[in-house]
């Protein structure tokens, strides 16, 4: 079956409306809120601390440790169960990965940078939206960073490669893959590619093209928000 | 052909290419890769001939030989004095670098600095940036008095100092209080007054706030002379 039109309107490689903010949570070092359509992140940025227990210590440089976490009533769908799972785990596990490429942290052997990733409202591509607000608060907390990474889904739905799934599209009935995409914008290096649906491989060079424009999108959005916290006040 | 891309005092964000070409060279906070210089920290710009270096408006202390710190005093034993500067590795005052005095073997240790001190003490050698000594030998190096403890940004120390010690010099004559300011960030503030003390943590928390805008000593001033 042919997808002709997408559930909200959008054009095919339309990202939905986006938002950011610096500085939003005052006791971490640094914060941003990220939000894509329905999809609200919040991250925090704690560190470079003391990481204990010392086996996990790295001497050679700090490591970043993040933490996914979706509310309870952040859903369409039924109540989060609160605390870890098998999914925010794995959600955690490749935020840290997406992102530690891509900061210097060889002046702090031994320590940690601890990220918080709260999703408050969800309507699919959160962790994406994680990582895009992961990115921010670590330059705002002024971690030494490579590059700024993005991060946005691309998806084949019905015979279409989109941008930026959102959860009705994510629940079409006939068949559909889901690609998450992180991007460090200078050098257009991928940091984070998952897969999960059945695509070819024609899909997956247009997905990641498309990709591509839509995190040179989002990093706009970021430096603008950047922008407004430490060019604002001269003006 | 080099070409630089941003002026003098702009904000650059990381990740930003400052320049193209060889002809630059990468300083503080900049990167170089191939032939491109990027910028990897929120910051502004700062030429030196070829020299390309970002100050940076944000971020966490990063200790240097000379720095003068302030710390609390954490452990004791053989090696001197352990002390913590807010850094996931401590700092150490050797034995004799913590006093003049002959310390015998079994010297009691803390009759020159226990356990909660704080101190005022300077770098003299950083290691691998895990382990660094410090000095309690110079000028102004002294284990501090009762006072208030405050903690701000490393990167805002400078503003906070000001332009030869003008903005710090300006809080001390208008509020009578001693003030110490540490590259890492802590300041200890003690005066006669409660109400002094408490006037000068705001006028640093208001520099602090407004680190980054122009025109901060003439608002301070204002600031302070309007409370009194």
């Amino acid at each position: 079956m042919s997808y002709t039109k997408r559930t909200d309107g959008r054009k095919f490689d339309e990202l939905r409306p986006m938002e950011a903010k610096v500085g939003v949570v005052k006791n971490a070092k640094g914060s941003a809120m990220f939000k894509i359509g329905k999809t609200i992140a919040i991250a925090a940025v704690y560190g470079p601390r003391d990481l204990y227990p010392a086996h996990l210590q790295d001497p050679t440089r700090a490591i970043i440790r993040c933490n996914y976490n979706m509310m309870a009533f952040s859903g369409s769908g039924d109540r989060v169960r609160p605390g870890p799972s098998r999914r925010s785990k794995e959600i955690s596990m490749i935020t840290e990965k997406s992102l530690t490429p891509m900061v210097d942290l060889k002046a702090f052997p031994g320590g940690v940078v601890d990220v918080f990733v709260e999703l408050v409202q969800t309507d699919a591509g959160t962790r994406c939206a994680g990582i895009t607000a992961a990115a921010l608060a670590l330059a705002d907390a002024g971690i030494p960073m490579l590059d700024m990474v993005s991060a946005v889904a691309v998806g084949r739905i019905g015979d279409k490669v989109v941008l930026d799934v959102d959860k009705e599209e994510e629940d079409y009935p006939d068949g559909m893959a889901d690609i998450p995409l992180a991007i460090a914008n200078r050098t257009g290096k991928i940091t984070l590619l998952q897969a999960d649906g059945e695509f070819t491989k024609e899909d997956l060079k247009k997905g990641i093209e498309l990709g591509k424009k839509g995190c040179a999108k989002i990093l706009e959005v970021q430096l603008k928000a950047l922008k407004e916290k430490y060019e604002g006040a001269k003006k | 052909m080099s070409n630089l891309l941003v002026e003098e005092k702009q904000i650059v964000y990381p990740g930003q290419v400052i320049a193209n070409g060889m002809d630059f060279l990468p300083s503080a906070n900049v990167l170089r890769d191939k032939d491109e210089l990027v910028a990897t920290k929120i910051g502004m710009i700062s030429l030196n001939g070829r020299f390309v270096k970002i100050i940076p408006l944000t971020g966490p202390y990063v200790p240097r030989d000379g720095d003068i710190v302030i710390g609390r005093v954490t452990a004791m034993g053989p090696f001197g004095w352990r002390v913590n500067i807010g850094l996931p590795s401590e700092a150490v005052i050797p034995l004799k670098d913590g006093s003049s005095d002959y310390l015998q073997r079994d010297a009691d240790l803390s009759k020159y600095y226990n356990f909660g001190d704080h101190v005022v003490a300077q770098v003299t050698k950083v290691y691998n940036g895990k382990l660094f000594d410090l000095t309690m030998k110079g000028p102004g190096l002294r284990k501090l008095a009762p006072g208030r403890l405050m903690t701000i940004g490393a990167a805002k120390v400078p503003r906070v100092i000001g332009k030869k010690g003008s903005m710090i010099s300006m809080i001390k004559d208008h509020t009578n209080c001693k003030v110490s300011v540490g590259q890492n960030g802590i300041v200890w503030i003690s005066g006669d007054e409660p109400a002094m003390e408490i006037r000068a943590v705001e006028a640093i928390r208001l520099i602090e706030k407004e680190s980054h805008t122009s025109g901060l000593t003439d608002r301070v001033k204002e600031f302070l002379e309007k409370k009194k």
